[in-house]
């Protein structure tokens, strides 16, 4: 894990006092509102339907228990006792007071944390592979890059006020688990070859109001120039973007507009002029200082089986089930990572209570090389578990009701605040995820319907992922009334796709029956249990969907 | 209104910054439009006097490229603070073009946003908000003076102590 020097320190230290007379001139009438807004959301501040809201930057999504044990520490302290997983892998906190946020960051300063750069229209939060550093299937940890892209993007003088906001993601195997594809750049670590590390590079994905898929502009960027590639691409943003209508400003809407060539080969012209003068090319020796900090932990030389982690799956029926889908093959012999679902059947997606935020920072001490990370998903992950541990930690985990064995199940459900607490929200998304878990509680079906990803958000600026969704649902308003259009198809992995609007909008009561009828449909049309929800879908087009959805209308 | 250059407030400023319809002055320092400057600039060649443009947020410095040499002002807009159009601009000025005269941002400039400025280059800055005008001439700005990347200010300055590339400090100044 990256670690704080007296630099980074003493930078973190000096953003929490300049906010904290930010905040002074707010409170004192110095600022308006207006002049003001700009300034919080820089720092995670959003004023929402009840109370501030403080949006805290988990830099791709890794943690360890200090530091969870700090955010424990400010649910109790600053909020009401829990905390909110988002989906760009940070924590939100819902219930805070502006005169007590700069406190709050000092706090966090003390842990090596921050919310720089958790809104407004700036470089957000850079997210990634959250099984980074133990999956099978990477070929290095994108965590670095991300780390070299955080730093390089924090308060960055030319790119603090762009036309929107602007987000990065990183990855380092086939499999893409950041959904790369959906975010204004996207990278994918890979080698040529020559063996050479590098990236393949995407541009103008987003989701929104106007989801588009990214577009490729290089297969192969040399790993020393990503900063100067990067700071190209902004720089072609900040200059071009579209001010006049903030839905029409995203990176995505311009490459659209433009055409991916044209706007190739505007990047490419700046990248050429920063690349000759190479104050971004990254030194060797600067990439390998990154690099040590993520360097693997001191894994034991162990036996690829475990009789104990076998013993215990014969023995009981929920670790089987629990294996079965929470735990993912790890790099090294004898370990597994080990997914924490935050989705308890008829519990608001994401969240976590303090205690069991406390909970898992001890187990993640005790079982995991002190780490833990925060899915895309809205779940946690303790990465580098041995075999022979995970019965004990799946004991701990179920006291406290985290081991809900649905990872990737159709109650693994993202959902995004909605109505329950945003402003920006036309219907509720929370009570829809809780009633679709409901339904679907029975595990023996929910493993009989397979991978199925359900996202939910409550408007079209889509922080529930809606169009990524196997079944993406999306509230709105219509005439008062909350109702949900459904959405088949999507995909946010390395076969993106954004999913297609079904047919009409149903009702609140409705769309729980709605989501049923769509499995039922594919239960009974799928070629067997091994052909995917979304494999079904692409094999057979929306029509029997619909057919099944609207045949009574 | 105040100008802050190079560190402190002046008080005369011997440029005129004319509309689009001014007359031109026969003689002594003037800034034009840039589309004003490009349509004039044949006339303006023989003018024995410094020459400098004002460059609204969103215009670029499109069909400047050759004229960039002979300026001594470059006026950059920011009509709200929150468009950062002109940062870009800024950067690319001196460190694209090299252009070593006054760099100066106008409009909506603001406390908060000081350093950004300057650390893209700007030296001048035009301000009008009085509540940054007080604080700069009571040292009240309060802004995180570490730095993670390299800007138009200190683009080949050595890195802070420890010798990571891309760190830069402004402490001791703005």
């Amino acid at each position: 894990m990256y670690r704080y020097d007296e630099f980074d320190r003493q930078f973190v230290a000096e953003r929490v006092e300049e906010f904290r007379d930010q905040v002074a001139r707010r409170l004192s009438g110095e600022l308006t509102e207006d002049e003001f807004k700009p300034l919080r959301l820089m720092n995670g501040v959003y004023l929402q339907l009840h109370a501030y809201m403080l949006r805290i930057a988990i830099p791709y999504g890794t943690l360890n228990s200090r530091k969870l044990r700090r955010l424990a520490h400010i649910a109790r302290r600053y909020d009401r006792g829990f905390g909110h997983f988002t989906t760009r892998q940070n924590l939100q906190f819902n219930w805070i007071k502006l005169e007590e946020v700069p406190e709050i960051l000092k706090e966090l300063a003390e842990v090596e944390m921050h919310a720089i750069q958790t809104s407004g229209n700036c470089i957000r939060n850079v997210s990634a592979d959250h099984f980074a550093g133990a999956a099978a299937d990477e070929i290095a940890d994108p965590r670095v890059y991300a780390e070299i892209l955080r730093q390089w993007s924090s308060l960055h003088p030319e790119f603090t006020f762009l036309p929107r906001k602007f987000k990065i993601a990183v990855v380092a195997a086939e499999a893409d688990r950041a959904a790369i594809q959906v975010h204004d750049i996207g990278l994918q670590v890979k080698r040529n070859e020559a063996g050479e590390t590098g990236f393949a590079v995407w541009v103008g994905g987003g989701l929104g109001r106007t989801p588009m898929i990214g577009r490729k502009v290089r297969d192969f960027l040399p790993e020393a120039e990503l900063l100067s590639y990067c700071e190209a691409i902004l720089r072609v943003y900040n200059m071009h973007g579209r001010r006049d209508n903030k839905y029409k400003a995203r990176l995505k809407i311009l490459v659209h507009e433009t055409g991916v060539d044209e706007i190739a080969r505007d990047i490419e012209t700046e990248y050429e002029d920063i690349r000759a003068r190479g104050a971004l090319t990254m030194p060797q020796e600067e990439i390998a200082r990154i690099r040590a900090y993520f360097a693997p932990p001191a894994f034991a030389e162990l036996s690829a089986r475990s009789s104990a982690f076998e013993a215990a799956k014969a023995d009981s029926r929920s670790f089987a089930r629990f294996v079965e889908r929470n735990v993912a093959p790890h790099r090294v012999p004898g370990y597994g990572i080990v997914t924490i679902s935050l989705k308890a059947i008829g519990a608001p997606p994401g969240d976590a209570t303090a205690e069991q935020m406390e909970l898992i920072a001890d187990l993640a001490e005790r079982y995991s090389f002190d780490e833990v990370r925060v899915s895309h998903e809205q779940n946690l992950v303790l990465p580098h578990v041995r075999l022979d541990d995970i019965p004990a930690v799946h004991a701990a985990l179920a006291e406290a009701d985290l081991a809900t064995p649905n990872a990737g199940l159709v109650t693994d459900i993202i959902a995004c605040p909605g109505l329950d607490y945003c402003a920006l929200a036309n219907a509720r998304s929370i009570p829809v995820a809780q009633r679709i878990a409901e339904r679907f509680a029975d595990i023996e079906r929910q493993k009989q319907i397979g991978d199925l990803k359900i996202k939910i958000s409550g408007c079209i600026n889509a922080c529930g992922h809606h169009h990524v969704g196997h079944i993406g649902i999306l509230g709105v308003d219509r005439k008062g009334e909350e109702f949900y259009q459904i959405t088949l198809g999507g995909s946010g992995d390395e076969t993106c796709s954004i999913g297609e609007i079904v047919g009409k909008g149903f009702s609140s009561e409705e769309v729980v029956g709605a989501v049923e009828t769509i499995v039922e449909t594919y239960l009974r049309l799928r070629e067997g249990p091994q052909e995917t929800f979304l494999a079904a879908f692409r094999r057979l087009g929306e029509t029997p969907f619909r057919e099944a959805l609207y045949a009574d209308a | 209104m105040a100008l802050y250059r190079n560190g402190s407030f002046v008080a005369d400023d011997p440029w005129r910054i004319l509309g689009a319809d001014e007359a031109l002055p026969a003689e002594g320092p003037v800034a034009l439009p840039k589309a004003r400057f490009i349509a004039e600039r044949d006339g303006l060649a023989g003018r024995n006097a410094p020459l400098g443009v004002v460059i609204e947020a969103g215009e670029g410095l499109d069909g400047l490229e050759d004229d960039i040499d002979r300026l001594s002002l470059v006026v950059l807009t920011f009509p709200k603070y929150t468009d950062g159009r002109n940062y870009s601009t800024a950067r690319i000025l001196r460190e694209r073009f090299g252009y070593r005269g006054e760099l100066r941002a106008t409009g909506n400039v603001l406390r908060d946003q000081l350093r950004f400025m300057l650390r893209c280059g700007f030296d001048a800055l035009e301000i009008t908000h009085e509540g940054t005008i007080a604080a700069l001439s009571d040292g009240r700005i309060n802004l995180v003076s570490l730095h993670y990347q390299p800007a138009s200010r200190d683009e080949a300055a050595p890195p802070v102590a420890g010798g990571h590339p891309w760190r830069r400090s402004s402490a001791g100044r703005l």
